[in-house]
């Protein structure tokens, strides 16, 4: 799964606004003029509607852990989790600066981004 | 239109072998098609319809039907991870009901532990839609079910002791079956103890990986007259996607909430007629999730109802998996759709082994869950009755 981020950031055009947001440390979601929803993962067209009138908006960062595992086999352990975001959806991601042992469901954690094959990703620590 | 009774399940083989070293993929397929067709009683020539997944070699269905020397008229390669098997039953009853064939076939093969090629026919080998949202996370199959295991515990307050109980009740049935991976009876303590590789999932809370494959034939009710083996006929199906629907997740529960009860309305029988229940066990969540969304206790219920050997034959209230399972018998290919069949058809035919075999067996459910419990999966559910 090496050189994916990168893959589809060149070879995805509609998404390159994401990629571009995500360098700068900014997570942005795609949200639906039509059903005033916002989703994620992101793509042109509205996964509730299938309509075209959709738009980039900017996540706040703030979100809480909606569920969370260790993967212990990693070298060293990392954590797995989805985060609900204050703007609505669910999305996965890594907590990171935490130990496991602080993780609960429903704590408050802000957006952080690390580099993964060269391409910053949004990830979440302690609020 | 219903496939209520329009199918019969007549020839079932499981392959022996848990390490297929020196054996390809579409040597597995062919062994196990055979089988299947000698317990039927019926000859290669007999085939009209061909089904199999994601897991067979090269084209799939075409590359497949070449070796094995078909000559079909009906071809079907729905792709539902583990749970295409359950789903290729009710397509191919659906067929035989519209008239388009009499005698399906059904194979899955499939070597992980001997490192044989994954499976990838080209639509699976493109890069999935969600790759670059979820994969530098580096998710893997174990804590997307773990997380699924930790909203069930945080909602519900199902305990790590309770999901042991699955794994226990599976190594009760395994002790029985010769060919199964593990056959030691395990303990709720040796489960709990063993070591956690995605919190909160334990070693033993998973599927073993193994070689293998099996095979189904189905046929139409007047093919299945002539036929001396015991009847085993299809009275009803489902099948359902559920996905991260646009982040909007809740994965307290699986896409078996619509498969199941499309099941039971098409075979019109209710939750406790059923006297025994394969239920696909990836890991031992995936089992309690599926027993409540089936419907045979309510949401959160899942939990109680499986501890306390609720799960082991001649003890609990709901006998499951009494080959042993993906828990301890085998998991081929990583899809435990087929097996999950076969041994309800042993138990509708009184061929299960004698310490495990439920008593006037009449009824029986397959349910499979293909994917991943957490993001993306299907689910689909049989419910099959002997003659």
């Amino acid at each position: 799964m090496a050189e994916t981020n990168k893959d589809t950031a060149v070879a995805d055009v509609a998404m390159a606004p994401y990629w571009d947001a995500a360098n700068e440390g900014r997570l942005l979601l795609k949200h639906c003029r039509s059903c005033e929803r916002s989703y994620y993962y992101p793509r042109p067209l509205c996964p509730f509607c299938l309509g075209e009138d959709t738009e980039w908006r900017e996540a706040s960062g703030a979100g809480t852990v909606y569920s969370w595992s260790v993967e212990r086999r990693g070298k060293p352990p990392y954590i797995i989790a989805f985060v609900t975001l204050a703007e609505g959806p669910t999305i996965m991601t890594n907590l990171v600066d935490c130990e496991p042992e602080a993780v609960a469901i429903g704590q408050d954690v802000r957006l952080a981004f690390e580099t993964r094959e060269a391409q910053p990703v949004p990830v979440f620590r302690p609020a | 239109m219903s496939i209520k009774g329009k199918a019969t399940i007549a020839g079932i083989y499981e392959h022996p072998t848990r390490k297929a070293e020196g054996i390809p993929l579409q040597q597995l397929h062919a062994e196990v098609a055979r089988g299947a067709l000698a317990d039927a009683g019926l000859a290669l020539a007999d085939v009209d319809a061909y089904f199999c997944a994601g897991d067979a070699p090269g084209l799939g269905g075409f590359s497949m039907a070449e070796y094995l020397g078909l000559n079909v008229r009906h071809t079907d390669t729905t792709e539902t991870g583990g749970s295409s098997y359950l789903i290729h039953v009710s397509h191919a009853a659906q067929a035989i009901a519209a008239g388009k064939c009499k005698v399906a076939l059904i194979t899955l093969a499939g070597k992980p532990r001997s490192g044989g090629a994954p499976p990838g026919r080209p639509p699976m080998a493109v890069q999935p839609p969600d790759l670059p949202f979820e994969a530098p996370f580096k998710p893997t199959v174990l804590n997307n079910y773990a997380m699924c295991a930790r909203r069930h515990m945080h909602e519900f307050g199902t305990t790590a002791e309770q999901l042991a109980w699955v794994k226990v009740a599976a190594s009760h049935h395994a002790q029985h079956n010769p060919h199964a991976m593990l056959r030691d009876v395990v303990t709720v303590e040796d489960v709990v103890n063993s070591p956690v590789v995605a919190d909160p999932l334990h070693r033993l809370d998973c599927c073993v990986v193994s070689d293998g494959g099996g095979a189904l034939v189905v046929v139409a009710p007047e093919i299945a007259a002539s036929l001396a083996r015991p009847q085993v006929r299809v009275l009803g199906a489902g099948e359902a996607i559920k996905h991260t629907n646009g982040g909007d997740i809740d994965i307290t529960y699986s896409a078996g909430v619509w498969s199941a009860a499309r099941a039971f309305d098409e075979a019109g029988i209710a939750r406790g007629d059923i006297k025994y229940a394969s239920l696909y066990d990836s890991f031992t969540i995936t089992v309690l999730m599926q027993i409540e969304d089936i419907g045979f206790c309510a949401k959160g219920e899942g939990g109680r109802f499986v501890a306390d050997g609720g799960l082991i034959s001649g003890v609990g209230r709901l006998p499951f998996n009494t080959d042993g399972g993906g828990l301890c018998n085998n998991h081929p290919g990583n899809r435990g759709g087929m097996t999950k069949i076969l041994e309800a058809v042993r138990q509708l035919r009184g061929e299960a082994h004698p310490a495990v075999q439920v008593a006037n067996c009449d009824l029986a459910l397959a349910h499979g869950t293909g994917g991943y419990l957490g993001t993306r999966h299907g689910s689909a559910t049989l419910i099959l009755e002997r003659v």
